[in-house]
C-alpha cells in the first residue's frame, strides 16, 4: 500500500533507509525541523540546516521516488535560548516560499518552561502573520499531559489560527481526546519505549475513528524505526480492518492536512506533473 | 475485528511475558536492595510507589477512558489551569 510518513527526520537517516522506505510503499514524507542532538550555536547554523531541509533532502528522497516536504522552526529544546530563537524566527520567512515548505514546525514544549512558552507563542505569531499551517511537538513522558494542555491553551488563545490547519503530534491515550475534541489534527508517533506502539495506535484508531488522525514514525538519530508505519498497516490488517480505513490513516489524511499549505504539490504514484494534486 | 476471546488467546503469551518481566525487575531491585546498607528510602521512592500504584490499577475495573489512559495519567505531572500566572506568560 502506498503511504505517507508525515513526521520523519531523514537528515538523521542513511540513504539505505530511503531505499527501504520506498520498497515498503512510502511515496512522500514530511520532515519537521527538530533538535539535532546538540544545541546549535548560531542562527547561521539553522540557516544551513534549513538549506539541508529545503535543498538537499528533497534530492536524496527523489532518487528513490519519494516526495519530500518540510516544516521550519527552532525546536522547543533550543528555545530555552530566547535571543537565538528570535534570530531564527526572524530568518524563517526567507525560506517560506521554497518548494516543499509546508509551514511552521515542529514547535512546542519540552520541559514546559517559561522560555519555551514565550518562543512557542512567537512561532504562533509568525505562522499567523505568514498564513502558515503548524505542526506541533508535545513533550515526553511525565511532561506530556501538562505540556499538551498548555499548548492547547495557547492555541485556543489565538483567534487568528484555524484549528483545521494545526497538527498536534505525539498524542497518546491521555492526550488524544482533548486534541481531537478541540478540532485539531492528531498524530500518533510509533516509537520504541517512550511513545506509542503500532498495537496501541491501532487501539486508538478503533476507539476514536480515522477523522483527523494520522500516524508517523518520527524516525531520527535516536532509537526509532523509520518503517514503523508499515508495522501499523500490518497490525490493522491482522485485526481485519478494511483497506479503506488503513489508507485513510496512512495516505489520505496526510494529503488532506498538507493541502492546507500552498507549497504542497503532490504527485500520486503514476501521475504525471500535469496531473498533479495541488 | 477479532472477538474478545480471540484477542485473549492471541495476546496471552505476550502479556504473560511482559508480566513476568515486571516481576523479574521488581525481584532484581529487591535482591540488590537486600545487599545494600541503606534501603530505608526504597519503598517510598516515588518511582517504586508509582509502579506499585500502576500494578494496582491494572486489577481495578476499567476507568472511563480505559486502563491505558489511567496509567498514562498516573505517570504524568498534573495540569495546572493557572500555569500562565505561575510562569508569567
Amino acid at each position: 500500500m502506498d503511504y505517507i510518513d508525515p513526521h520523519i527526520h531523514m537528515v538523521s537517516r542513511i540513504t539505505d533507509d530511503y531505499a527501504t522506505l520506498a520498497r515498503m510503499g512510502c511515496v512522500a514524507i514530511s520532515e519537521p525541523a527538530f533538535w539535532a542532538g546538540f544545541d546549535r550555536g548560531s542562527a547561521d547554523g539553522f540557516r544551513d540546516y534549513f538549506r539541508q531541509l529545503t535543498e538537499v533532502e528533497p534530492k536524496r528522497a527523489a532518487a528513490y521516488g519519494i516526495q519530500h516536504f518540510c516544516w521550519l522552526c527552532i525546536n522547543a529544546k533550543e528555545a530555552e535560548n530566547v535571543s537565538l530563537s528570535r534570530e531564527v524566527i526572524a530568518m524563517i520567512p526567507e525560506f517560506l516560499d521554497a518548494p516543499g515548505v509546508l509551514g511552521i514546525g515542529e514547535i512546542g514544549l519540552n520541559k514546559n518552561t517559561r522560555n519555551e512558552a514565550i518562543v512557542f507563542l512567537e512561532h504562533l505569531d509568525l505562522a499567523a502573520q505568514y498564513d502558515q499551517p503548524i505542526l506541533i511537538h508535545t513533550p515526553h513522558l511525565e511532561d506530556k499531559y501538562q505540556g499538551t494542555r498548555m499548548i492547547l491553551d495557547m492555541l485556543d488563545g489565538d483567534s487568528r489560527l484555524q484549528r483545521s490547519r494545526i497538527l498536534v503530534d505525539h498524542v497518546e491515550e491521555h492526550t488524544i481526546a482533548e486534541v481531537l475534541d478541540r478540532g485539531y489534527w492528531a498524530g500518533m508517533t510509533l516509537y520504541p519505549v517512550t511513545k506509542c506502539t503500532p498495537e496501541r495506535a491501532a487501539d486508538m484508531i478503533e476507539k476514536y475513528g480515522p477523522e483527523r488522525l494520522m500516524a508517523n514514525s518520527a524516525g531520527d538519530w535516536g532509537p526509532s524505526k523509520p518503517t514503523a508505519i508499515p508495522d501499523l498497516i500490518f497490525e490493522l490488517r491482522r485485526r481485519g480492518h478494511d483497506e479503506s480505513l488503513i489508507r485513510r490513516i496512512v495516505y489520505e489524511n496526510p494529503i488532506e492536512f498538507f493541502k492546507n499549505s500552498r507549497n504542497f504539490h503532490f504527485r500520486p504514484r503514476g501521475e504525471t506533473v500535469a496531473d498533479s494534486v495541488v | 475485528m477479532p472477538q474478545a476471546h480471540q484477542i485473549l488467546d492471541d495476546q496471552f503469551l505476550q502479556v504473560r511475558a511482559k508480566l513476568i518481566e515486571v516481576a523479574a525487575v521488581l525481584d532484581r531491585i529487591d535482591r540488590v536492595a537486600a545487599t545494600e546498607l541503606t534501603t530505608a528510602d526504597l519503598e517510598s521512592h516515588p518511582k517504586r510507589v508509582a509502579l506499585e500504584q500502576a500494578i494496582g490499577l491494572l486489577l481495578q475495573d476499567a476507568a472511563p477512558g480505559g486502563r491505558a489512559e489511567a496509567l498514562q495519567k498516573l505517570f504524568s505531572r498534573p495540569y495546572d489551569q493557572r500555569w500562565r500566572d505561575s510562569l508569567s506568560v
